[in-house]
């Protein structure tokens, strides 16, 4: 899965920057994807791209449990978020509705892979690539459930022996 | 087995389970509000379209339904929301919807204690973060997104990670004018807002012994500030008599094994805490009050499902009485309940009189969503949960968190004060 790096440098991004309160009322999707991260980067709509990845530090997406976080990220473009570590709603918000994926990055990563970066991520050998900078850095495998929720494409179509 | 474990156990029939064992476990008492229950709807017309039945819930009887964050309808969409909400009920026979303007309503943390909603030992979901308030019933209470709610909604079950507890452990009681909103500050500041993720936090000792259940519940709300799967407090019979009172019959406590096992053990000595604020923009960003800056403030609000069960109110109209408030000051009771209680006993009459505003339930500013939200550069002090930037409104204002005791004593002077010092 090959796109282009939007980074935060920053940990602790929490969903009402990500979806601000006032917009929880909306559940059009198409309509909360215009307010993504509004609430930190106001130019984010007009330079997002379909397929691009953000790139953050620790416990991105802290906080409520409003699935328009994932959502407004998702049908921006987003086909996946790299952070150091991940709230838990949000994360399993992410899978289970199969929105996007939630990859857990060690530091290397983080501190390497630049805005506008193109990276390729390989989920079967846990390996990310910057084809921008030719480097590789590993990802953090994920647990045995959620492996199998994002292979079956959300917990809906899950079937649990 | 801790508490927490001994739940999840039971309800993923395994006569024992472990950190990190992944159970589907089935659910006991379901919440939905008005945010939640229409993203929910949006996850069932999804379905739908994918050949997925969703025609009948798994058990109407264990749903039940909150009207809060938009109300009274805050504009078009918030009161189509509430249709929407009320045609999904009435659709699908779930008999328990908390209409606001229909007697009781409020917000559902509060409703989920103030009704007895939920009861020692069972497993509870609900769709919004703070659902983590009600494990102060001894209960496992975990917040989940749309999709998980649709899921447990139609299949009465949901998948856990038996999570790693953490237990804080209180000696003694707090002193006067420290509440437990101080206690749960000054441990996200210890912790740090990731300190708790994907971990139970569990509360004991002599000081929680000695608190009321509402002080336990406030405990328990803030744990998911801390990153918490969930907060939990053993039921005891303070628990017992709580929910007796709200008519619930029947109650069976669940205590830990005594060889439970914890990740970590922190204590903290009651005596030794003081009145705290969380300062802009993160619940851990903690000060000691009488070290906060010196700060003029816009703005004192007394709500939301931390800060406004009815020893709140009582705690505010202590400092009150008699005074004058310096600043604009909102009191919006957390549930009908608490507000008529308010006016029995002459609260809001202490809160009119000191010239404060007293507003419906509803979760209000607390989400930025309406009634009293902030300008650009207001500052607010809050007895709410959550300072993240723009989370009251303008993404240039501030709030600090605090206790109702500060934020009545702060509203009296208009800075950032110690109820202590109050003259």
């Amino acid at each position: 899965m090959k796109g282009n790096v939007i980074k935060y440098e920053r940990d602790n991004i929490d969903t009402d920057v990500i979806i601000p309160g006032q917009y929880l009322k909306i559940h059009d999707y198409a309509e909360l994807a215009l307010h993504a991260m509004e609430g930190l980067d106001p130019n984010f709509h007009s330079k997002v791209k379909e397929g691009d990845f953000i790139l953050s530090g620790r416990n991105f997406g802290c906080g409520s449990s409003r699935e328009h976080a994932p959502i407004a990220l998702s049908h921006s473009g987003i086909k996946a978020v790299l952070a150091l570590s991940f709230a838990r709603i949000f994360y399993r918000n992410a899978v289970d509705g199969a929105f996007l994926l939630p990859i857990e990055i060690e530091m290397d990563a983080y501190s390497n892979i630049s805005e506008g970066d193109e990276i390729d991520i390989d989920i079967s050998n846990n390996t990310i690539k910057n084809l921008t900078k030719k480097q590789t850095y590993k990802m953090k495998p994920f647990s045995e459930i959620i492996g199998k929720i994002i292979e079956s494409g959300g917990l809906f179509k899950y079937k649990p022996i | 087995m801790n508490i927490t474990e001994k739940i999840l156990a039971r309800a993923s029939g395994r006569a024992q389970v472990s950190p990190d064992d992944v159970v589907f476990a089935n659910v006991d008492k379901v919440m939905i509000h008005d945010v939640s229950g229409p993203g929910v709807i949006k996850v069932f017309d999804k379905l739908k379209k994918q050949g997925i039945n969703v025609d009948k819930l798994w058990d109407p009887s264990k749903v039940w339904v909150a009207e809060d964050h938009f109300v009274p309808s805050a504009d078009k969409i918030s009161a189509e929301n509430i249709v929407k909400l009320s045609d999904f009920t009435k659709n699908y026979g779930i008999e328990k919807h908390f209409k606001y303007g229909m007697g009781q309503y409020g917000i559902c943390h509060t409703l989920s204690h103030e009704e007895a909603m939920v009861m020692p030992g069972e497993v509870y979901v609900g769709g919004d973060s703070h659902t983590n308030t009600t494990g102060a019933l001894g209960s496992f209470a975990c917040g989940l997104g749309h999709t998980d709610v649709a899921y447990v909604l139609l299949n009465g079950k949901i998948w856990f990670k038996v999570p790693e507890t953490l237990y804080f452990k209180l000696n003694g009681k707090l002193p006067e004018y420290v509440m437990a909103k101080d206690f749960i500050l000054k441990i996200i500041g210890d912790i740090g807002t990731e300190g708790g993720a994907y971990k139970t936090m569990q509360f004991g000792g002599g000081g929680i012994n000695e608190m009321s259940v509402e002080s336990r519940l406030t405990l328990c709300n803030m744990t998911t500030e801390a990153g918490a799967k969930n907060g939990i407090v053993e039921p005891d019979q303070k628990v017992v008599d709580y929910l007796t009172s709200k008519g619930a019959r029947d109650i069976s406590l669940i205590k830990g094994d005594y060889d439970a096992q914890y990740q970590k053990i922190y204590e903290y000595e009651g005596s030794e805490m003081e009145p705290i604020v969380a300062k802009p923009f993160s619940p851990e960003n903690i000060s000691i009050v009488r070290e906060a800056p010196s700060v003029d403030l816009d703005k004192s609000y007394i709500g939301s499902c931390t800060g406004a069960k009815y020893e709140d109110l009582e705690a505010v109209a202590k400092i009150l009485k008699g005074r004058k408030v310096k600043i604009r000051t909102e009191i919006l009771p957390a549930a009908i309940s608490i507000y008529k209680r308010a006016m029995e006993n002459g609260l809001l009459k202490i809160f009119l009189d000191a010239g404060a505003t007293v507003g419906p339930p509803t979760c209000g500013a607390c989400c930025g969503a309406h009634m009293g939200v902030l300008a650009k550069d207001e500052i607010c002090i809050s007895t709410t949960n959550r300072n993240f930037p723009g989370r009251m409104g303008h993404i240039d204002s501030q709030t600090y968190l605090s206790s109702p005791l500060v934020a009545a004593a702060s509203a009296v002077t208009g800075k950032i004060t110690d109820p202590r010092d109050l003259k």
